[in-house]
């Protein structure tokens, strides 16, 4: 049962995202989430197995996986859109989700999709206030199927951004996107992130992008969180930088992409390139960038 | 196949950059622009290349009539037609007679519309509404309405209620259909975005689930309408004392073909301004599609 945890906002700007002890000795005081005994099956397949895990308040974690772990899963769990579960999970009240299609109501304008579902009757400024933190002011007025892949996922985040969130998850919110775009994307949800000092998840399969944006990186295999680093590196990062290098070697042989890791570049990009979405429980919101189902699907070397 | 190639002397050139022999420039041809090619048939505007079909079977009727190859009591000829149209509307028989039919449409589009959509709604958004409800439509809809017509007489008698009563079942399952199917069909992944974003049940039908179904339901209405003047003309066949059928059925008796040409295009006519209403419906209602580009 998704149980709500109450934390004021300011307690989690209190908390800043500098601390480097072992991440896995989070006592539950100052968590953003709190994740105990997690277990979710499909079919009597457990996809999530007896997980514990435990996210500090305004702390950026990246959640990596390979196709099929569970990754996803454990994301719309913690979303309280997944609630066949059993275990503890504890998770902020106030929490925002932003997927990987930007999944806009087509037939709201911009702006009302901002709005969508907040309580009272919100003025159009607080969604414009919202959609510039993005820059997208220009756009409010637009109908979401006018918008770019780019403008729609910044639009999604803004619907995101404006409910304040705790805890706000992302669920690969760059895979749908041009390299170009992707990369732009990133930086702005790095600014956002150091701006509001709310505790990020985000679920990727991209090794680059965990070390350039997380606090603390986790891998997920077989159901359960196999390892779990903290990312000291001085902000902002850049992809290549000597503890860059070392850590993601380390990061594609915990996700069992062996030898992957002294490659430069090109190598790590088609790394991840292996990790195709083809997860049962991953909602379909195919990628066309990435169409080639993974050989290895399943099967963690 | 034979594919050709550069000149093979072309070949050694970027070995010895200076002393390549220059290629030798294709020939050209120019591209003429479209406007230039076109003949003077295919200069004209679409709408009266559009037109010239449907006018010369007009020219080719009105000769045919005018010869004596067509029988006045087989098919009038469309000056015949057209003075008898004239005829009708001076003395203000066919402005009744269209009053009574559109007022049957009207009324019966609204009821046929109103349960239609009703039943769509209760199946669409509740599994026990659609168990209780589905399955009886499906069921009820293998019948073919216009056969229930003696039983409507028997029902309802030979009134205004037959009639009313048959345009609305027309209209009432193409409703349903596309409604359900519209409601059935919204993409989950945006019903969970809703969820995601806090939208309660009732939240998620008026913003997430009702304005899914309105392309469908469009599409039903579209349907239903063609039905309804379908359904018109089944109705006002029978036993019909005022209206557009009766006006046929009166001509029938007196072999007047062009009185029952004159209300064939008035049936047309009014299908014609409904289909247009609902366009314009469209447009308004659905101008987030960018896939409507209808001009």
């Amino acid at each position: 049962m998704a149980t709500d945890l109450h934390r004021p906002v300011k307690t989690l700007l209190e908390t800043g995202p500098a601390d480097t002890s072992p991440p896995a000795s989070h006592n539950g005081a100052d968590a953003a989430v709190r994740v105990e005994g997690l277990t979710r099956s499909f079919d009597g397949r457990a996809v999530i197995d007896d997980l514990d895990l435990s996210l500090k308040a305004g702390e950026f974690t990246v959640l990596l996986g390979r196709s099929g772990c569970g990754k996803s899963t454990l994301l719309r769990v913690l979303a309280g859109l997944d609630r066949e579960i059993s275990g503890t999970v504890l998770v902020p009240r106030r929490r925002a989700v932003a997927f990987q299609a930007p999944r806009l109501m087509p037939w709201k304008r911009v702006w009302r999709n901002v709005l969508l579902g907040l309580p009272g009757k919100p003025e159009r400024a607080v969604a414009e206030q919202a959609l510039a933190e993005v820059g997208l002011a220009e756009r409010a007025g637009a109908w979401p199927k006018t918008l770019s892949g780019g403008e729609a996922q910044r639009a999604s985040l803004a619907r995101a951004l404006v409910r304040e969130p705790d805890l706000l998850l992302l669920d690969e919110p760059f895979g749908a996107l041009d390299a170009l775009t992707r990369i732009k994307a990133q930086q702005l949800v790095a600014e956002l992130w150091q701006r509001r000092g709310c505790a990020v998840l985000l679920v990727t399969h991209d090794v680059d992008e965990a070390l350039l944006l997380a606090d603390r990186v986790l891998v997920m295999r077989d159901g359960r969180i196999a390892y779990d680093t903290s990312v000291a590196l001085d902000r902002p990062r850049e992809v290549g930088s000597p503890g860059f290098t070392d850590l993601r070697s380390r990061l594609l042989t915990e996700l069992g992409v062996e030898g992957a890791g002294r490659a430069t570049g090109l190598g790590a990009q088609s790394a991840g390139h292996t990790q195709a979405r083809t997860e049962s429980t991953e909602s379909p919101d195919a990628s066309p960038a990435r169409p080639h189902p993974d050989p290895h699907h399943g099967d963690p070397s | 196949m034979t594919v050709s190639h550069a000149p093979p002397s072309a070949i050694p050139a970027p070995l010895e950059k200076h002393s390549a022999p220059t290629p030798t420039p294709p020939e050209l041809e120019a591209v003429v622009p479209a406007s230039v090619r076109r003949s003077r048939l295919r200069a004209a505007p679409r709408w009266v290349r559009r037109a010239v079909g449907p006018l010369l079977l007009l020219v080719l009727w009105q000769v045919f009539s005018a010869t004596g190859v067509l029988d006045p009591d087989v098919l009038a000829s469309p000056g015949t037609i057209a003075r008898a149209a004239a005829d009708l509307m001076a003395d203000g028989t066919l402005p009744a007679a269209m009053g009574v039919s559109l007022q049957r449409v009207v009324v019966g589009l609204l009821l046929g519309g109103v349960i239609g959509t009703s039943l769509a709604l209760v199946s669409g958004l509740s599994r026990l509404g659609e168990d209780l409800v589905d399955a009886t439509v499906q069921m009820l809809r293998t019948v073919p309405w216009v056969g229930l017509i003696p039983l409507f007489i028997i029902w309802l008698g030979i009134g205004e209620a037959p009639k009313v009563a048959l345009i609305a079942l027309g209209v009432a399952f193409h409703l349903y259909l596309n409604v359900y199917a519209g409601i059935r069909g919204v993409d989950a992944q945006l019903i969970e975005a809703g969820t995601s974003l806090g939208l309660g049940r009732w939240g998620l039908v008026r913003h997430v689930v009702l304005p899914g179904a309105l392309p469908g339901a469009m599409t039903g209405l579209r349907y239903s309408l063609a039905t309804a003047w379908l359904a018109l003309v089944f109705g006002e066949s029978i036993n019909a004392d005022a209206g557009i059928g009766f006006l046929m059925n009166q001509a029938r008796e007196f072999f007047r073909t062009d009185v029952i040409v004159v209300c064939l295009v008035v049936y047309a006519l009014l299908g014609l301004t409904a289909d247009v209403i609902v366009r314009i419906l469209e447009r308004l209602l659905l101008q987030w599609r960018p896939t409507f580009t209808g001009q």
